[in-house]
This record gives structure tokens, sequence and C-alpha cells, in this order.
């Protein structure tokens, strides 16, 4: 038999044959490591969790015209340079003077699937327009105008040529049905909604888009680097943050991070502590045994191997449960804090154990050191 | 050249001489127990001779060589190649089994061969139990195990301190059957006890009291075979007596 294979039987030996006292100790590394790869779970999926919440505030970045004008096309050759998977929505707008009840009030073209990405916040009474012919009526405006849902409600057009005085040409005139009426608190509430194109057919152009409103899922830096980009590949946009979002969400971020930081670093402390008295209990129990190893010929170094051998399983053990069991922590954290699961991050699994073996290791490193400090004469006579 | 020599060995603890001036012989193949109340110096004299401990002074040449000055490695080495403890308590690792705790020895001395160390549970009567924990085993059974994992490495020296203080009458039989089995063999055996029984039964008595030894007896009732040191050559029981009678007739020619 090799001495490695002899080594190996004898630390299994121990952690199986002394199962309940190394169920103990094997119980707080597990804590430690359960809560160590909860926490840095959280900690990575902060971000993400938080950018979730912040788009519930809506837009981060628009898009307006550069010079004069800029297309949908534009709008399209911008978000196509922002990823996927980070791009939330985005929300083009076009603003029209129109009237109803011979009143002239502002209607505001867009698309009414992605305005719920970018505006989540949006409260509607009744629902979105699913279809052309139908419109979404702003609270003030529905309170000025007594309009109701399920109404029908007509809304008229003066083309820029009749307005400048040419009598021949008539105001377009459009039927919509109102589904719902828009409450948010804002100046949105003092416009009309209606599709792009509607707004097509009521002007008589496709037209020009005024703004863009973009929710992305990014981290401040990458929303600026975003911007830069996108204003320099599409010459006709130009795209700004919207800082008010941007600034708070960093701040709220980097605090979070900083405190789920801080808590990680007291538990890994108190996870070295806790490994080093159960460490330091195993080794003053087992002072016979070690006494009775080096009677029998063991160097310092092997009582050391063997016994940061038993720690360092113990260790990884405890990585393995701790990875499973963080795994858990941080998706009930997520639940009941962000209403959303978290994702799993199998790269944590052997960060986690090799963490933990290596805390464990250290925390061990003290009291295996005093014990090759046991004299065997001493112990072995029961003294 | 005796396998074993202690040369004015002091061991001195503040005002106290645990070992005074002692001076000892032991030869290969001999069969020594130490004796002498609480106190005497027992337990030091074997810590010594162990290499658990050093003299305060004096020379302790085991093989010739003066492992008195040698560091708390080197006599690790010594301990681990040259000596088989046997200890009262047995002190047996208790989360390995029999066999296991006799492949311990053989872990640090060289090569753990399973297949050797079920021989050496063998030779002491446990082959059927080498796979119990010492939680399984009787007081006697844990002391043959212990006894094993002494001889596993075929030291120089069996040390053994009181091997049968744990033990009723018919394990301390076994045991000092045993001891005569390893004897006959060639082994070199050291027992400390304090019981006559067990010390008569050796080759030689020697007695300690208050650190020093006060008087070193051929036992008239050994019964093994006697070993000289080189060449192996027995001598009997009644050569013995022979020797012993030359020496009284030695020490009455001198009273004269």
């Amino acid at each position: 038999m090799k001495k490695r294979q002899m080594y190996f039987r004898m630390i299994i030996a121990s952690l199986m044959r002394r199962r309940s006292r190394m169920l103990v100790a094997l119980l707080s590394i597990a804590i430690g490591a359960t809560v160590l790869s909860g926490l840095v779970t959280i900690y990575y999926d902060v971000p993400r969790q938080m950018g979730a919440q912040f788009r519930n505030y809506g837009a981060n970045m628009i898009f307006t015209a550069a010079d004069q004008k800029f297309t949908l096309e534009d709008v399209r050759q911008g978000t196509a340079l922002i990823k996927a998977d980070q791009l939330v929505g985005v929300t083009p707008y076009r603003y029209e003077n129109v009237r109803i009840h011979e009143s002239p009030v502002v209607a505001a073209a867009t698309d009414m699937t992605s305005v719920q990405a970018t505006s989540p916040y949006w409260h509607i009474e009744g629902e979105y327009p699913s279809s052309d012919g139908q419109i979404l009526v702003g609270a003030g405006l529905a309170e000025s105008f007594n309009l109701k849902s399920g109404e029908l409600l007509e809304v008229s057009y003066t083309p820029a040529e009749m307005a400048s005085g040419d009598e021949t040409i008539q105001d377009n005139i459009l039927e919509f049905e109102i589904t719902g009426i828009l409450d948010t608190g804002g100046s949105e509430e003092d416009y009309l909604y209606i599709s792009l194109s509607d707004m097509e057919s009521l002007t008589g152009d496709a037209g020009d888009i005024d703004i863009a409103e973009l929710s992305i899922s990014a981290s401040s830096d990458e929303l600026s680097d975003y911007a830069d980009m996108i204003s320099n590949t599409v010459s006709s946009v130009n795209a700004r943050l919207v800082k008010r979002v941007t600034a708070s969400e960093t701040t709220v971020l980097t605090k979070l991070q900083a405190l789920v930081l801080l808590v990680t670093v007291v538990v890994l402390a108190l996870t070295m502590i806790c490994v080093a008295t159960t460490m330091t209990a195993v080794v003053t129990e087992r002072r016979k045994e070690i006494g009775l190893r080096k009677a029998i010929g063991a160097s310092d170094s092997s009582i050391i191997k063997e016994f940061l051998g038993e720690s360092m399983m113990l260790g990884g053990l405890g990585g393995i449960l701790g990875s499973v069991l963080g795994f858990i922590f941080a998706q009930q954290v997520s639940i009941h804090v962000f209403s959303s699961s978290i994702s799993f991050m199998p790269a944590l699994v052997p960060v986690t154990i090799l963490v933990s073996v290596l805390v464990t290791g250290l925390s061990s490193l003290m009291p295996i050191r005093s014990a090759t400090e046991v004299d065997p004469a001493l112990v072995l006579k029961g003294e | 050249m005796s396998l074993l020599e202690l040369k004015n060995v002091y061991k001195i603890y503040g005002e106290l001489h645990a070992l005074d001036n002692v001076n000892m012989k032991v030869e290969k193949g001999e069969w020594v127990s130490i004796m002498g109340p609480s106190g005497s110096g027992k337990s030091t004299m074997m810590n010594i001779i162990g290499c658990m401990d050093k003299p305060s002074k004096g020379e302790v040449l085991l093989d010739g060589v003066d492992i008195s000055k040698e560091s708390a490695k080197n006599l690790t080495t010594v301990r681990r190649d040259k000596i088989g403890l046997i200890f009262q308590q047995f002190h047996l690792v208790n989360y390995l089994t029999a066999v296991e705790n006799v492949m311990l020895a053989q872990y640090y001395h060289s090569l753990p061969d399973e297949k050797e160390a079920m021989e050496a549970l063998d030779r002491v009567g446990l082959a059927d139990r080498a796979r119990h924990l010492p939680s399984q085993l009787s007081g006697g059974e844990q002391q043959r195990v212990c006894v094993a994992r002494a001889l596993i490495n075929y030291p120089e020296i069996i040390l053994a301190d009181e091997p049968t203080g744990n033990l009723d009458e018919a394990n301390e039989e076994i045991v000092v059957d045993l001891f005569h089995k390893l004897h006959d063999e060639g082994t070199t055996l050291i027992v400390v006890t304090h019981d006559p029984e067990v010390a008569e039964v050796a080759q030689r008595t020697v007695v300690l009291r208050n650190g020093r030894v006060v008087k070193e007896v051929q036992n008239q009732n050994f019964t093994g075979k006697i070993h000289f040191d080189e060449g192996g050559t027995h001598v009997t029981k009644k050569d013995l007596k022979s020797e012993k009678e030359i020496q009284e007739e030695e020490q009455a020619h001198e009273n004269q």
C-alpha cells in the first residue's frame, strides 16, 4: 500500500468514525460557507436585481435629434449597438398638435407595447390600445374633457399647409376608441397616446421621431459608453443619460454592494474564528492520539499534514454543502427582498469550495501548530 | 558492545533527582525488567530509553550511538527505527481498526503493508479481530494489538511500560507468554513494571529507588532462552545458574 493511500484511509476513518465530533466542525464550516456563498451570490446579483428594480422607474437613456430630426431607422441603428440582453425596451415618440372637442392638445404617437417596458410605472385605468383606432388618454385631459374608457373620440389634425392659410385643404379627422386613462401623476397625463401608424394616417406622413426613450439594464459606466458610442456612430442621434435615474442607481448600488461586502468580510472573520475554535477543541481532545503518533515515530510535519488534511477535507465538504445551501439562501433572500429568483452561478461552486478549504486550512494552522508541541511522554502518562 | 548502555545518567528537575547517576547495560536479545516503587524513576528512565526525553547529564548509548545529545527530530527517527513501545493504557487510535493501528507504525516507519500487519496480528492471536475498532476489543486484546504494533517494524528494543497494569490475570498471562515468544525469537525486551511476578519472568531485574539502581538480580525463575549479544549463541537456565553461582563465589571470595 502506498503511503498516500494510508494517509487518506486515516483521514476518511477519522471523519467517518468520529462522525458526531466531525459533524459539529462540518456544520460550523458549512454554515460559514453557506453565508459566504449566499452573500457573494447576492453581491453579484444585486446590480441585476436592483437594475431591474430601477427599470421600473423608467428610461435611463434618451435619444434626441443631433441636428434637426431623426427617424425610426436611426433609432434601430442606435439600439443595435446595445447588447440585446441589456436592452429592456426602446420607445420612440412623435409629438403633433391635434384638436379634440375643438381644443388644441398634444398627441404622442408611440409603440404601445414597448412603452410598457420603458414606462412600467404607468398606471392605466382600462387597457393599453392593442390595435389601430384605439387611443390612450391622459388623466388630465380625461378630466378636462370628461372622457371615459370605452367612449369614442374624434381627433382632428390640421395639416401645415392649411394652417398657413390654404383653405382648400381640409382637417384630417379620425375617430378613436378610448381604451384606457393614463394616470402617472406627471406631465404624461396631459397627452393623448396613439400608435405611430394612426399618427401617420392622421397626419398623412410618416414623420420624424422627436425623442426615443430607452431602458437599459447596465451600470452607469456602461451606459455612458453606450451613449458615446451611439452618438458617435449614428450621426443624427444624440444619446444622453437620464442622470436623475442613473446617478441614484449608481449610488444605491454602490452602497448596497459595500454593505453586502462588509457583511461578507465579517462573516468570513467569524467563520475563521469559529473554525479555529472548533479545530482547537479537536486538537485538545486528541492530544493523546497526537502523543501516541509522535511516540511511534510521527514527525511534526506528519502531524501537521494529517490534521491539515482532515481540516481541509472538512473545508471541502463544508464548501460543497455551502455552495448548495448558499444558493438556496441567496434564492430565498432574492425572492423575499427583490421578489424575483436568481440564476445559479456555476463558477461560484469551485470558488466557494476553494475559499472554504483555504479558510479552514488557515484557521486550523494555529491549533495544528500547537498539536506538534504535544509532549508524548507527558500525554501518554496521562498528566 | 551492549545494545543499550546508560552511563552516569542524571535527570534533574530543580532539586529533584529523578535519575541519580544511573548505570545500566542491556545486551542484545536480553529481557530486562525495571522495577521500583512510584517515584523511583522508572518512567523517567523509560522515557529516556524510549527517546522521548533527554538526560540532564550522562550518556545513553544505543547501538553505540549516544542518543542523549541528539536533536528532537533525530530522536523521533531513532524511536521510529529502533524502538517498539507498549503502554499500560494501550493507546490505540480509537477510530482505526486493529490492523490499521498496526499499519500506523508501518506508515511512519516505511510503507504500510496490510498483509504484514495481518501477520503481526496473527502472531498475537488476533487475526480474526483485525477489523475491529479498539472499543470492540477487550483490554487484553487491545494490549496484544499494541504488542503487534510495537513489533511490526522489527525494532532493536521493545520497551513496555507496565504492560500488564490494566489487565486481568488471564490476559496478563497471554501478554507474558507473548513476551516469552518474542524473547525466544531474539527480541530485546525492557519491561517496566511494579509487579514482581511479571518482573521475575524476565532474565534480569533492575531495581530502582529514588532514582538510583539499588539492585540487579539475575532471575532464578527465568525459563526462556538466553541470548548472548553477539554470535547468537544460546545458553540455558542451567548456564545462568552457573554464572550466578560463579558470581556468588567471587563475592564470597572478596569478602574473605
